[in-house]
């Protein structure tokens, strides 16, 4: 049953959004909102971003009109899918006094049911990272794996690459090649849209669609689009950065990075693996209800690693070098892979700019240096 | 009422050089003051009532900067007469915008401004409350939030930490979903260098941030700056830009003292 493919032509389009709503999935897709192109829900195609781009450098995103009609040819959404699962703000329960003790009054909401629909090979593979952490076999967290069960994952071959992009180099795309329901590609020219089932659910929702015979050159297109976007990416992480990282904890570059570094948090919140919260306890005035809750956190703030009285990483260099070194070095260690899918985000909201490729091939060029002094 | 029988602890609210509008965030939380006059007993709030009892307060909200010697005299008595000290705002925590004086000889301001100069005794300096008598809690922004105000003073009677964050306005924008106005548009922003807060109310309406909230934890304000050179900012409106409602604030006072030709 999984192996239904078929040709969605654009006049037919409209069907797929109609199907997800008719099996009461609220549809997330890319939209344009001011200066950007974010995720946001739909209810009809012409809500969804068409032939719209961004331009990506370091520190800059700037919105353009394609040539073509593609919808998912966005580069990076301005903010990633990673609030759809894990939302910044989560309420975990609600407590009331009852005089000896407490009783336990929240009644959780079921989680949504949501379709993603545009998703970009990097999300998707972001989605798998994230996956192994909110769910690692022996501890699940309930409020991610609940909204996990229940979405719907589209994802889109990637049809443009931005200058920050490097999922080539990170082995994540630009072909559809993590797990999902259903594996779209806009062909060429406006033909229309390839659509292969990847799972029970994707193949379900496709068999009740009108759609047409594939194409007899469609599967090449597909492997051409995606092999166009990978060459067209200027950007990778030098050989061994888990092994590189490992070996300079304490190098003076951390503070050369740090002169620049606003520590304001930004990579870390537009990187789509990133997980950590913090958890908020609130009483109410009379000292009767208390609630807890969840906000995303950053290993950026100072606050982040308070412990016995002070915050442990005080200086901008340690925030940094732990979120570089988590992200593309222990994270190999705890997953068995890399913490960074290459979407480029952390680059280019990064206000001032702070590039980290960059960072690990200046690591690898000084350790370079230093090698060949001591030869 | 559970809360009826039990001793209510004794909230003072003053006000020292200040527009009043921090106060005012108190009686604007309209839904909770019935909630708030039954936890605590308002002792002393003339912005509200005439009523006054006398101290010692439990916790008291200080609004307002230092700007005269009564003041300075009159703030050493409230912390007397005080077990908890939160200051509220910019002018308690920084000086406000009457600090720009400190960048200037006030007289000139004081012979621009009145027609008897000699009526006015005034301190050349603007300061925070911090300056003269020791602050336990330091709550931000021009004005306070008020659902910040209320968890202050809700944590205050639950004797526990309040949830305050010291973070980057940047960290409500991405909460919120908004686009960095910076990266996005090349918008100058204060949002990396101030202490989150207003839930990035100007991002939010595509508004660089104006730093009301004043210094984050560690700000780079150099580094933060030079985006702004770059950006087109001329060195004059970096100064300018840094010195408004906390313009005597450490970090904002010393970085636009670099950009100050």
């Amino acid at each position: 049953m999984d192996d239904v493919s078929g040709l969605l032509r654009p006049a037919d389009q409209s069907a797929l959004i109609d199907a997800l709503t008719a099996r009461g999935y609220t549809v997330l897709a890319p939209v344009r909102q001011g200066d950007a192109l974010t995720v946001a829900p739909v209810t009809a195609l012409d809500q969804v971003a068409r032939g719209w781009t961004a331009d990506q450098t370091a520190g800059t995103y700037r919105l353009r009109r394609r040539d073509d009609a593609r919808r998912f040819a966005t580069t990076p959404a301005a903010l990633p899918w990673k609030r759809v699962l894990h939302p910044p703000e989560a309420h975990l329960w609600t407590a009331r006094d009852t005089g000896n003790g407490f009783e336990m009054i929240s009644k959780p909401e079921p989680p949504p049911k949501q379709a993603l629909l545009g998703l970009l090979p990097c999300d998707l593979a972001a989605i798998a990272r994230q996956d192994k952490v909110f769910d690692n076999g022996t501890f699940a967290d309930p409020v991610y794996t609940g909204r996990r069960e229940n979405a719907l994952l589209i994802a889109a071959t990637c049809a443009q690459a931005g200058d920050t992009c490097f999922c080539a180099a990170m082995e994540t795309g630009p072909d559809v090649r993590s797990p999902c329901d259903i594996a779209l590609t806009e062909l060429d020219d406006d033909a229309g849209w390839l659509v292969e089932a990847r799972s029970g659910k994707g193949a379900e929702i496709l068999s009740g669609l009108p759609l047409a015979p594939v194409p007899d050159t469609a599967f090449t297109q597909r492997d051409a689009i995606a092999e166009a976007t990978a060459a067209a990416q200027i950007r990778t992480l030098p050989a061994d950065t888990p092994g590189l990282l490992h070996r300079h904890l304490d190098h003076p570059h951390w503070q050369a990075v740090a002169d620049r570094c606003l520590s304001c948090g930004n990579c870390t919140n537009q990187c789509p693996t990133c997980f950590c919260s913090n958890t908020e306890d609130v009483t109410s005035l009379d000292g009767t209800i208390a609630e807890r809750r969840r906000v995303w956190d950053s290993c950026f703030s100072l606050d982040f690693t308070y412990a016995t009285g002070r915050p442990l990483r005080q200086s901008t260099e340690s925030r940094y070098r732990q979120w570089i070194t988590h992200k593309l070095s222990t994270w190999h260690d705890q997953f068995g892979e890399s913490g960074c899918i290459g979407c480029g985000r952390c680059i280019t909201w990064c206000p001032v700019g702070i590039d980290i490729t960059e960072e690990a091939a200046a690591l690898a060029a000084l350790e370079d240096a230093a090698e060949a002094a001591h030869a | 009422m559970a809360t009826s029988t039990r001793k209510r602890p004794k909230l003072a609210v003053w006000k020292f050089s200040s527009c009043d509008g921090c106060q005012l965030q108190l009686l604007d939380l309209e839904d909770h003051l019935l909630d708030i006059a039954d936890a605590v007993d308002i002792a002393y709030f003339l912005e509200a009532t005439r009523a006054t009892a006398r101290g010692p307060y439990d916790l008291s909200l200080v609004e307002g900067s230092i700007t005269n010697r009564h003041d300075a005299e009159r703030i050493q008595k409230v912390r007397r007469q005080s077990k908890v000290l939160v200051s509220i705002g910019a002018c308690a925590n920084s000086g406000g915008i009457q600090a720009l004086k400190n960048f200037a000889d006030h007289k000139d301001f004081i012979r621009a401004v009145y027609a008897r100069p000699d009526y006015i005794d005034t301190l050349a300096t603007s300061t925070g409350i911090a300056d003269h008598v020791p602050v336990d809690f330091e709550l931000r922004g021009c004005p306070v939030d008020r659902h910040q105000l209320l968890e202050v003073v809700s944590a205050f009677l639950a004797g526990r930490k309040p949830n305050i964050p010291r973070t980057a306005v940047c960290t409500e924008c991405k909460r919120r979903g908004i686009a960095c106005v910076t990266v996005a548009s090349g918008t100058p922003c204060l949002g990396p260098v101030t202490q989150a807060g207003c839930g990035a109310l100007c991002p939010g309406c595509g508004r660089g941030c104006y730093g009301c909230f004043g210094p984050k934890e560690t700000p780079n304000m150099a580094n933060l700056m030079a985006e702004f050179a770059s950006l087109g900012r001329s060195e004059t409106g970096i100064r300018d830009g840094l010195r408004l409602f906390n313009a005597n604030a450490a970090p904002f006072r010393e970085e636009s003292l670099r950009h100050d030709d």
